[in-house]
């Protein structure tokens, strides 16, 4: 065998070019089509940022700072609007959080192998039945039943703010309308959307939690409790917490269900069990109909807000999943 | 010393002296069964005698919860009793987790069995099919108007919607995981941003890009374009998984042969992809069909039948439900539910339709 | 004649720590397992005595890591599995229905080939974890102790007596296992079953590995499964060998002492194995 001939370079050669006429229209043709979804994605920010302009640059902060929406007297302001939201999206949260955790633990770590499939698919069915019939339910079945527990925790917790309503709890005939059409249950309607979300997000990291850890922490006596603690939950964190946030902007965005249920009112207040609240996104539907072009630059403002506020939950959201030891593999 | 056993008989000699009994391993122990059954019975015994009694509650909600309660001090007393403390933390946290997945599990089955108890009636008027409510005074009896038009205005708007964001979408897909590249990847974090939007947000973007700024009127052309807005993401993100499932190999062998890479998907790729590609469509659909928020703000709701996208306002099925349940008019409502369980109906096909197609194939 | 299981096995939790548990028999008596329709043991009986090694020897897909998860009742993880007959710690049955699981587990420790310490917790936690888990509730002082003590048994002191509080994923592989080595010992475990330990380790670790195996085997009972023939020659005073023949069911072809299974076999197919011509 010769020895290396020492007289040739060692240098990577140029390979050959991009190949066929076909493969580079197929190229652009498949970039261009990205370029456009993208285009037309960031015209949505852009267009509503647009739009919000005019508004404003009329109102200025004001516009954050006050409560009333009457475009005919000129005063509009997104905080009854702001906080509103995020009452009913805490609410629907603080709701949601508990029961999507149990039914994913349920479904990964308790359930009986053959009905699992069946559960997922439950859970996968949650997620496609339109947000009307969750306000439909909410409005006619749900609601009923909450307005005796609404009274008993005004009732009994009143002296705490959140719980205080603006009525006798203790007359014998206790005025019910009070307690309907609140956050409270607007809240909890918009939890039956988000525990879907949630939800599979979860059971997708608990199911990936590592076998190799599960079998040690059970063959040092733990019980399935003890092994779900110490191994499963400490490996979804990422899971639980990005899940958790992709149901709160999934909460917060909520329209037709919030606004079969609450009655408007555009009072900054934190009283949930109190008739009354609003949304960014129900004050848009309902407000829709009758505005003038002023006003629809106002309801356009209020829409970039949640816009704003929807695309940063989400994507802090995403980098929390992508980034955790469970999230690598998991999709949302 | 060593033992040795005899060689292994082989099945068909002679029968093994005795038969083997299976040990029972998993099923629960007499303790646990005891220690719940007896702390559901004793709890629900306490709590029907002091319920509305002597507690300040009232209400059947109300009586389940505190049974709830009672029933897990129960069961964390009588398990302290004979078992350590991680038993008891197990089986309480057991009973909890067991709970909370009941709840879910009640609070959707009542959703559809609600829908559908309240709404059969209506739809045994068979004139609820063929009508459209042109005409038809809100208040007017059950046997008279119908929401064809609205059946027929989802069917057309979600049409034009799938036309769109089908081919849309699945193009995405494909530029995402056959090309990629740097802005593909920009490209995957927008599409999964959006499918996140809130829709509303997709109709005022059509309301102010179409009708106010291009003069259209309020059409079912306008909603079908808020629908694709809304369907496009999902679908994009879905084919985007399905595609990405699809082993290299397939595509290393199609190069292999001499094809160009164009001809590799079209030949190779999506046909593979195609079943997945079809759930993802399906996904979409059933996204779109149940979409009420920009359907609100673009297209107006009518009461007469309407085939043409492009001329007057179209209804469709959402918009139907809302308007009617709204009314405030009792025989309307009745009415709203009747759409409603139709709605659902639809969409537990299209479900059920995906789940068919995505059955693990032989 | 068995003895039925008293009233203090199950109601008190299991006690404290005791200095030195005098040495457990393991006994074995007809296990047949299946996975569904498939038997994949057929009455494998066998004593693994008190302060010995028992090397369970064989070519893979005879069944011995299968035996050996019996052992702990691992098994029945697996929602298919089914079993026949009985395991005895002490003349006591594991699988009496009157039993607590997880008490059994605690007794019986296990090993695993691919090590998993975890990864969320310290060092020192993860020495501490199957108390916590089983809810032994010991004193800090006693607590410091015993992590030096099953550290120093695994052979691991000296390496990160310095480093307590760092992560237990960032060791070593054969760290790593030495450290699981450590973790089943805390909760004083009788015996000790290991699934081809070294397997997924490099010769230096091997050798720590297999003097540790050594020393302790005066305080636990050691049951080992293993590919490498040299390592139960080493390792082990007595030998089982495992086999099964084209689709039938693992049985135990020979066992005895080791040194005799290894020098003078009574089995043809005994020869054959620890002669190198197959497996």
């Amino acid at each position: 065998m010769s020895a290396p001939d020492l007289h040739v370079e060692d240098v990577p050669r140029p390979l050959a070019g991009v190949g066929s006429l076909a493969d580079r229209v197929f190229r652009g043709v498949s970039r261009g089509v990205g370029v456009f979804v993208l285009v037309v994605f960031g015209a949505i920010g852009l267009f509503l940022a647009y739009q919000a302009l005019p508004t404003l640059s009329r109102y200025g902060t004001s516009f954050f700072t006050e409560s009333d929406w009457s475009p005919e007297l000129d005063k509009v302001g997104m905080s009854a609007v702001l906080v509103g939201t995020f009452v009913v999206g805490l609410i629907a949260m603080f709701v949601a959080f508990p029961l999507s955790l149990a039914a994913a633990l349920y479904i990964t770590e308790f359930a009986p192998n053959g009905i699992r499939k069946t559960l997922v698919a439950m859970v996968d069915l949650m997620a496609a039945v339109p947000s009307i019939i969750y306000g439909l339910w909410g409005f006619w079945l749900l609601q009923p039943q909450l307005v005796p527990i609404a009274h008993w925790l005004h009732q009994h917790f009143g002296f705490i703010p959140i719980f205080e309503a603006a009525t006798d709890p203790d007359a014998p005939a206790y005025a019910q309308s009070v307690y309907t059409g609140s956050a409270f249950v607007a809240g909890l309607v918009v939890a039956m959307m988000v525990i879907p979300i949630t939800c599979a997000v979860m059971r997708d990291v608990f199911a990936q939690a590592p076998v190799g850890e599960r079998e040690a922490a059970l063959a040092l006596g733990a019980t399935r409790w003890g092994m779900i603690r110490t191994v499963v939950l400490p490996f979804g964190r990422g899971g639980i917490v990005g899940g958790t946030m992709l149901g709160l902007g999934r909460a917060l965005g909520e329209t037709v269900a919030v606004l079969l249920i609450i009655s408007v009112a555009f009072d900054v207040k934190i009283r949930i069990l109190e008739n009354g609240t609003i949304t960014v996104s129900s004050l848009i539907a309902n407000r829709f109909g009758e505005a003038t072009a002023a006003q629809l630059s106002a309801l356009l403002t209020a829409g970039f807000v949640l816009f704003v506020i929807t695309v940063i939950v989400n994507t802090i959201a995403a980098i929390i999943v992508s980034r955790s030891r469970s999230g690598a593999a998991t999709e949302i | 010393m060593t033992m040795t056993a005899a060689p292994p008989k082989s099945p068909s000699s002679s029968a093994p002296p005795e038969k083997e009994r299976p040990r029972r391993l998993r099923g629960r122990t007499l303790d646990d069964k005891l220690s719940f059954a007896g702390a559901g019975v004793a709890s629900l015994a306490l709590t029907w005698v002091v319920y509305g009694k002597i507690l300040p509650f009232y209400g059947f909600v109300g009586f389940v919860i505190v049974w709830y309660v009672v029933f897990l001090l129960m069961y964390a007393t009588v398990t302290a009793l004979s078992s350590p403390r991680p038993v008891v933390v197990d089986r309480v946290a057991s009973a909890i987790v067991h709970a909370g997945a009941i709840v879910v599990g009640i609070a959707l089955i009542s959703t559809v069995l609600y829908t559908f108890f309240r709404g059969f009636l209506v739809t045994l008027h068979p004139n609820f099919f063929a009508d459209d409510m042109a005409g038809v005074r809100p208040q007017a009896p059950l046997d008279e108007g119908g929401i064809l038009h609205a059946i027929v205005g989802t069917a057309v708007e979600i049409g034009i919607a799938t036309v769109i964001s089908l081919p849309f979408g699945v193009a995405t897909a494909v530029y995402m995981v056959e090309v990629g590249g740097r802005l593909a990847r920009v490209v995957r974090t927008v599409v999964e941003a959006m499918t996140a939007i809130p829709d509303i947000l997709a109709g005022l973007f059509v309301y102010t890009v179409c009708i106010i700024t291009l003069g259209w009127e309020k059409s079912g052309l306008a909603a079908a374009l808020a629908i694709a807005v809304t369907m496009l993401p999902i679908i994009a993100r879905a084919s985007d998984v399905v595609l990405r499932v699809v082993p290299g190999g397939l595509r290393e062998a199609g190069l292999a042969l001499g094809a160009s890479q164009w001809q590799v998907i079209r030949h190779v790729v999506l046909p593979t992809a195609r079943p997945g590609l079809a759930t993802a469509l399906i996904l979409g659909v059933a996204r779109g069909v149940g979409e009420t928020a920009p359907v609100l703000i673009v297209s107006g709701a009518s009461t007469f039948l309407n085939f043409d996208p492009t001329e007057h306002t179209m209804n469709s099925l959402p918009l139907y439900i809302f308007i009617a349940v709204r009314s405030g008019q009792p025989v309307f409502i009745e009415r709203g539910f009747g759409a409603a369980a139709v709605l659902l109906t639809l969409v537990l096909l299209l479900f059920a339709v995906t789940r068919w197609l995505s059955r693990p194939r032989v | 004649m068995s003895t039925a299981p008293t009233q203090e096995m199950y109601i008190q939790p299991p006690p404290p720590l005791p200095r030195h548990a005098s040495l457990a028999t393991l006994e074995a008596r007809a296990i047949s397992a299946w996975f569904g329709e498939r038997k994949v043991l057929d009455r494998v009986s066998l004593t693994m005595k008190p302060g010995q090694v028992t090397a369970l020897i064989g070519p893979s897909g005879c069944g011995k890591s299968t035996f050996l998860r019996i052992l702990n009742r691992m098994h029945e993880l697996v929602p298919s599995a089914q079993l026949a007959g009985e395991v005895r710690l002490d003349g006591v049955d594991i699988y009496d229905t009157g039993r607590r699981l997880t008490e059994a587990r605690r007794q019986i420790g296990m090993v695993f080939q691919k090590p998993n310490p975890f990864p969320t917790m310290s060092i020192y936690d993860n020495v501490v974890a199957g108390l916590k888990l089983t809810g032994t509730k010991v004193r800090r002082s006693e607590k410091d102790a015993l992590v030096e003590e099953c550290l120093i048994k695994a052979g691991l002191w000296r390496e990160v007596s310095d480093r307590l509080r760092s992560p237990g994923g960032a060791l070593s592989g054969g760290q790593q296992q030495r450290l699981c080595i450590a973790r089943s010992l805390a909760v004083r475990p009788r015996v000790l079953l290991m699934d081809e330990p070294c397997s997924a380790l490099d010769p230096t670790s091997t050798r720590v590995i297999e003097q540790t195996i050594a020393e302790l085997a005066h305080e636990v009972t050691i049951v080992i499964v293993t590919h490498n023939m040299q390592q139960a020659n080493r390792v082990s005073q007595q030998c089982a060998f495992f086999l099964a023949e084209h689709g039938t069911p693992g049985a135990i072809v020979e066992s005895g002492d080791t040194q005799q299974m290894f020098e003078a076999p009574r089995d043809p197919r005994t020869s054959d194995y620890v002669n190198g011509r197959f497996g």
